[in-house]
């Protein structure tokens, strides 16, 4: 227990000195990128309480985000530029909106969950192109302006004042994700993705606890799209849409299900490649879905989980000739 | 409007979903494969449609292009790239995600972003008078190819060793193994077929939804649409599912002319609330 907590606790201090370095190193135009790799990571993040710790694979993620863009861009514009009025705006409606689609979606498991929850995203893109009056269609809404918070000196629409305000907001909702998956009820949440039948025979509600697995994840998910709003500045359908859904599930997959931190890394090296290819490539989507046949093909399992098990083959192999050394000596 | 041309509407536009639906219902019923790139299989074959009809070659010539052209490109994608991973449901849905990216953006590469129009055989270009009002004849056209070919690959799944192996494989395709029958290669007709279907889809289709190129996205939202109504795996399913969702759109137009976006969705949310596997499921 003491050496986890010190792990912990190393991580912790690495993560904020990373932070610093990338904040105080970084030219202003690297640090938009940064931002957007803090909110896609947390996107990602909230998908992976679902996919990896839950088992279930939602296709339709980005419904929660967009909306809760949406949602936070509409008190923007409209009522107040206080982040916490935009915040709980984009939560609660993330939220609300997955307590009724998880009524229906949850009735499936499997590729049936997944292909329903896709089909609500889809719905959700239809009902954000046509109710223009409230959402502007197929632009979307613009001018959504950054939010005054009530600290002195600080200034969200230089670059790295709203990256640390990203950072400060993302590790919040970070911090409550590791708080939900290491709790009794996370805990219940595995049990549920390994072995429902058992589960339900040990007496758990297993249709319960996907249920708040799916509000909960959505919410995290709502976080992130109300960053993403002020951090753009505008919203449009496709936050909404099958492409963000997908590149959530990518980021998790490439990153690593099951780990919470891998999918952040996997948010970063999408983001990083899709910056690279956007500058020298006009064909960038092309070369983003060779991306997923590769990864598909060569780091299904993550890259969070690559490092690890190369490492234990290695001590394998090692403590594997240790042994036969000694067995031969004997 | 009608009764009779608002009811000739719906059916023909049902049997384009079915069209659209029928590969992707089978190909998952058969293999378990949710075939993310069927949207992008319609969009090439409209657009291939496009370029022959374009080059004077004719419309019946440019369907049977596109039928072979996505066939063989849904042959080469299920043998090389979707065969090693066939265990792992999540990597083949993310592979195929990746695929329509792909071809989407190839196909606006090759033909550009502006909307195509695919045209309908000149003989079919005019309209009919249906009881007072004005009628597409391509869509009463579309309305006997939508016929024949529902004829056909019922007569193909019900009537032959073929079909019927197909059926096995959607009930237990280990038992079909166990049987001494290459599910290798059944699996490759199955898929290269399905993909042939919507290809040529996008020609047939081509004159009433048009190329775009985020048709890919549209025409999968429909079929998702279609085959959550109708239930997966089975040629009967997707045909009651499309005609279905192409009669209440086509009511549904007429009557809340505001809500034409979602009416497609309406009966999706109803059968998933009171069916969740669907109207007609092949394999639960």
């Amino acid at each position: 227990v003491n050496r986890q907590r010190l792990l912990a606790l190393a991580g912790l201090a690495a993560a904020l000195a990373l932070v610093l370095l990338v904040g105080e190193s970084l030219p202003p135009f690297r640090l938009r990128l940064a931002s957007e790799i803090l909110i896609f990571g947390l996107f990602a993040l909230s998908l992976d309480v679902l996919l990896g710790y839950t088992g279930l694979p939602s296709l339709g993620h980005a419904l929660y985000f967009g909306t809760a863009a949406y949602a936070s861009a509409v008190v923007a514009r409209d009522h107040t530029d206080s982040f916490l009025a935009g915040l709980a705006a984009g939560v609660i409606v993330a939220a609300l909106v997955a307590a009724v689609a998880g009524l229906i979606a949850l009735r499936t498991a499997g590729v049936f969950f997944l292909m329903i929850t896709l089909a609500f995203g889809q719905l959700g893109v239809a009902v954000a192109l046509r109710m223009s009056s409230v959402t502007g269609g197929a632009d979307g809404l613009a001018g959504v302006l950054k939010p005054e918070l009530p600290i002195g000196g600080v200034d969200l629409y230089q670059p790295r004042h709203f990256f640390y305000f990203t950072a400060v907001v993302v590790a919040v909702f970070v911090v409550l994700a590791v708080w939900l998956v290491r709790s009794p009820f996370g805990a219940a949440l595995k049990g549920v993705r390994e072995n429902p039948e058992r589960m339900a025979a040990l007496g758990y509600n297993v249709w319960a606890h996907r249920y708040i697995a799916f509000i909960a994840s959505a919410a995290l998910a709502g976080g992130a799209g109300v960053l993403l709003s002020y951090h753009h500045g505008f919203v449009n359908p496709e936050a909404i849409g099958l492409t963000t859904s997908a590149e959530g599930m990518l980021m998790v997959i490439l990153g690593g299900g099951g780990t919470l931190f891998g999918p952040l890394l996997g948010a970063a090296g999408i983001l990083v490649f899709e910056d690279v290819t956007r500058d020298f490539a006009d064909r960038w989507r092309l070369l983003l879905g060779v991306t997923y046949v590769l990864t598909v093909l060569v780091a299904r399992r993550g890259l969070v989980r690559a490092v690890p098990s190369a490492w234990r083959w290695l001590a394998r192999t090692r403590a594997g000739r240790r042994e036969a050394s000694w067995r031969e000596a004997s | 409007m009608n009764a009779v041309v608002q009811l000739l509407n719906g059916v023909a536009f049902g049997l384009l979903l079915f069209l659209i639906a029928s590969g992707l219902s089978v190909t998952f019923g058969v293999m378990r494969v949710l075939n993310l790139t069927h949207g992008a299989f319609y969009a090439l074959g409209a657009y291939v449609g496009y370029s022959v009809i374009g080059g004077g070659w004719g419309f019946v010539t440019a369907a049977l292009v596109a039928l072979a052209l996505t066939a063989v490109v849904g042959a080469v994608e299920q043998r090389v790239l979707l065969w090693p991973i066939r265990h792992d449901e999540l990597a083949q849905v993310l592979l195929t995600i990746g695929l329509l990216l792909a071809i989407t953006d190839i196909a606006e590469w090759v033909w550009g972003g502006e909307p195509k129009r695919v045209a309908p055989p000149s003989a079919l270009s005019g309209s009919v008078g249906i009881g007072g009002s004005a009628f597409p004849s391509y869509r009463l056209a579309l309305i006997g190819i939508g016929v024949l070919v529902v004829l056909a690959l019922y007569h193909l799944m019900e009537r032959t060793k073929v079909g019927a192996l197909v059926r096995a494989g959607v009930d237990d395709d280990e038992l079909v193994q166990l049987h001494g029958f290459n599910l290798r290669r059944l699996f490759l007709l199955v898929f290269a077929a399905g993909a042939g279907v919507a290809g040529f889809a996008g020609v047939v289709g081509g004159p009433v939804l048009g190329a775009y190129p985020e048709a890919g996205y549209d025409i999968l939202t429909l079929a998702l649409v279609v085959v959550v109504v109708g239930g997966l795996g089975s040629i009967q399913g997707a045909l009651v599912g499309a005609l279905f969702v192409g009669l209440v759109d086509s009511y549904g137009r007429a009557a809340f002319p505001d809500l034409a976006a979602f009416s497609m969705f309406v009966p999706m949310i109803i059968v998933l609330a009171v069916r969740p596997q669907g109207l007609l499921a092949g394999r639960a």
